[in-house]
């Protein structure tokens, strides 16, 4: 409780729900300036990959995790909003601003989406993980077939528009450097990501996200409480779908190419295992995996090639121990890496002795939970017991 | 005042399995009405139908003397109607104040756009629902377990949550379907006291095995057997009533049966 001698503004950023989230995201833009104007172009490339990696994570985390809706067609939803930026740059001369060639781009996903979500709703677990998976697998085919227009196998460039003047003024102003067209590309992608993030962590700390993960948890007694399952579901995919159309502009204009090559089965599978890697239903999580999708297999290569293996040996060898890294986190921390330490934290609150309740007895003196109800049949693999168990009391 | 809830003529048929037969009920306001049979009876069908998980093959349900066409069951919150389940349902990776946030839903305004923003609006919305669901655990004497998830409390624990998540809607009418199942008898006592206690604020219609907990709670009780209303009235009538002796004790004169008061398989045509 905060004491009352507490100013009334930081009363407002304790409890403003935005307030919070943007000074986490103003933290976040010290780093990403201090990081981007600190390392090479090539690293900068790097972090501008692991951004729009990150973005579509948010969104899939937030799908999978707070909803419990899988889907694999993320990679075509990101082909989506990637075409869409494409088409709107289609030269330098291109009349289409890039603010609003990205907010396009998140608009026409965002369609594509809820039309998707509403078939999605319908379907529930391997299901909907099929519908998703051929939606991954049909989206690439329509750039080959409306060859004319979306460049077929060859794909379409993506012309960035020039830097303009006061963005230039304003980095050599704040920084003392010139502004690469690199880093330039990597500013737009993590500022994007900071405002995606935001917003989401908003919906996730409201109203709309509890109600995703009451839809989740319990669907009867979440009916029950008044709220509709559609469009509980629907809402959660659209939401989804437009981080995914941000992401996929992003990478438009990161790689200046929207080709069908990008956008294979791999890409929506190499989110789902970012997701997983973090953490369902953590943006946090959503950022770790993506760091460890872009820079895992270069370090992996780079240790490779240092230990006097041959360049082909150490390339083969990043898949290898992505593929370890995925199977220890899975056996060893079955709640993702960022999840894993908040229930760690979790344990330690749960260990302070909490204060007895009257009429209540208080959970350390009971050995066993009576009722023959009492095994509410906690679904099968379900790794998020926060197991602040009576165990861990010490009084 | 006008009865809170009617059920009339309700007939429900599973397949070939007649679950209820012209069943009739009323809850009246401020009134305690206990729902009792033997197993297989149809008190949980009737309690279905009362939440428009079942709809009827005849008969009507009237809310507050409207006809409820087709009630869904997210529309229950809206109208004034919480409900808690026998098997709890609780939200297991969210934690007990949340859990009791979600079933305050009803009271908040903000929409879509206002959490996406996370405009002044949400984050008052928020702190509101917050002080209920604070409110309501207090109420039952459970806030200390805020901050936890339901897996890791005891089970008598958990089930003052979901009541709690029940009552912070500040519903009308409450259905509470078996709240005595998993409870020791200090539990009963007090259940029995809150329940009472619940009168001044809403009707409660509660379907339960518990005989000494129907009889010191309810005004009155419907009593159903093979799916037709056998008896209704105060507990006093319907303990000194024939056919819920015969129902519930075994009657000498029908062949219909092994006649032990919970025999599971009374009856293949009737359905629980």
């Amino acid at each position: 409780m905060p004491a009352p001698t507490r100013t009334a503004a930081l009363t407002w950023w304790r409890h403003s729900l935005l307030g919070r989230h943007l000074l986490v995201a103003a933290l976040g833009l010290l780093v990403v300036v201090a990081v981007l104007e600190s390392v090479s172009d090539f690293r900068n490339v790097q972090l501008a990959s692991m951004a729009y990696l990150g973005i579509a994570a948010g969104g899939l985390t937030v799908l999978t995790g707070l909803n419990g809706q899988l889907s694999l067609g993320h990679g075509a939803l990101m082909a989506v909003g990637a075409y869409t930026t494409a088409l709107c740059l289609p030269g330098p001369d291109a009349v289409v601003p890039l603010p609003v060639a990205v907010l396009a781009s998140v608009l026409v996903t965002l369609l594509v989406g809820a039309l998707v979500g509403v078939a999605a709703a319908r379907l529930h677990g391997p299901y909907l993980a099929g519908a998703t998976l051929a939606l991954a697998v049909a989206v690439p085919g329509l750039a080959l077939f409306f060859e004319e227009r979306l460049g077929g196998e060859q794909g379409l460039r993506v012309a960035l528009p020039e830097i303009p003047a006061w963005v230039l003024d304003l980095a050599f102003f704040v920084t003392g450097q010139e502004l690469t067209r690199s880093r330039y590309v990597a500013y737009l992608g993590w500022l994007t990501l900071l405002v995606t993030f935001v917003l989401l962590a908003n919906l996730s700390r409201s109203r709309v996200g509890r109600r995703w993960r009451a839809v989740r948890d319990g669907e009867v007694a979440a009916e029950l409480a008044g709220i509709r399952l559609g469009q509980a579901r629907v809402s959660a995919f659209v939401v989804s779908a437009a981080a995914a159309g941000a992401a996929g502009a992003m990478m438009a204009i990161s790689v200046r190419l929207a080709a069908p090559s990008g956008f294979t089965l791999t890409l929506s599978l190499t989110l789902l295992t970012a997701v997983v890697l973090g953490g369902l239903g953590s943006l946090a999580g959503a950022l770790v995996g993506a760091a460890l999708l872009t820079f895992l297999p270069q370090l992996v290569t780079r240790i490779g090639t240092d230990a006097g293996l041959s360049d082909i040996q150490a390339a083969e060898l990043s898949p290898l121990v992505y593929g370890l890294v995925m199977v220890l986190v899975v056996l060893l921390a079955p709640a993702g890496l960022v999840g894993t330490l908040r229930l760690a934290l979790l344990r330690r609150r749960a260990r302070r002795p909490a204060s007895p309740v009257a009429g209540i007895p208080d959970p350390r003196h009971i050995p066993d939970s009576p009722g023959p109800s009492d095994s509410p049949g906690r679904p099968a693999g379900q790794t998020h017991d926060p197991a602040t168990t009576s165990k861990g009391h010490t009084s | 005042m006008p009865d809170l809830l009617t059920l009339d003529g309700v007939t429900v048929t599973f397949g070939g399995l007649t679950a209820l037969r012209d069943v009739a009920l009323r809850v009246g306001p401020h009134e305690v009405l206990g729902v009792i049979g033997p197993n297989g009876a149809g008190k949980t069908t009737l309690f279905n139908v009362a939440c428009g998980f079942v709809v009827p093959d005849r008969g009507q349900v009237s809310w507050e003397g409207r006809t409820l066409a087709k009630v869904r069951p997210h529309d229950l919150a809206g109208l004034g109607l919480a409900r808690t389940m026998q098997g709890l349902g609780l939200f297991d990776r969210v934690t007990v104040l949340e859990n009791v946030m979600v079933g305050a839903d009803r009271h908040a305004r903000a929409g879509f756009l206002a959490s996406l923003l996370g405009l002044g609006r949400a984050s008052r919305d928020e702190r509101a629902l917050r002080e209920r669901a604070r409110a309501a655990l207090a109420d039952l004497g459970v806030e200390a377990y805020a901050d936890r998830y339901p897996p890791s409390l005891p089970y008598p624990v958990r089930k003052r949550v979901a009541l709690a998540r029940a009552l912070v809607a500040e519903p009308r009418l409450l259905l509470l379907d078996e709240p005595a199942s998993g409870l020791s008898a200090d539990d009963l006592d007090e259940l029995a006291a809150l329940v009472r206690g619940l009168t001044d604020r809403m009707s409660v219609m509660l379907v339960e095995h518990h005989m000494d907990l129907v009889m010191s709670v309810c005004d009155r009780i419907t009593v159903l057997d093979f799916g037709r209303v056998i008896a209704d009235g105060t507990p006093a009538q319907v303990r000194e009533d024939p056919a819920v002796l015969a129902a519930y004790l075994g009657d000498t004169v029908a062949a219909t049966g092994p006649a032990s008061p919970d025999g599971p398989d009374r009856d293949p045509g009737t359905v629980a």
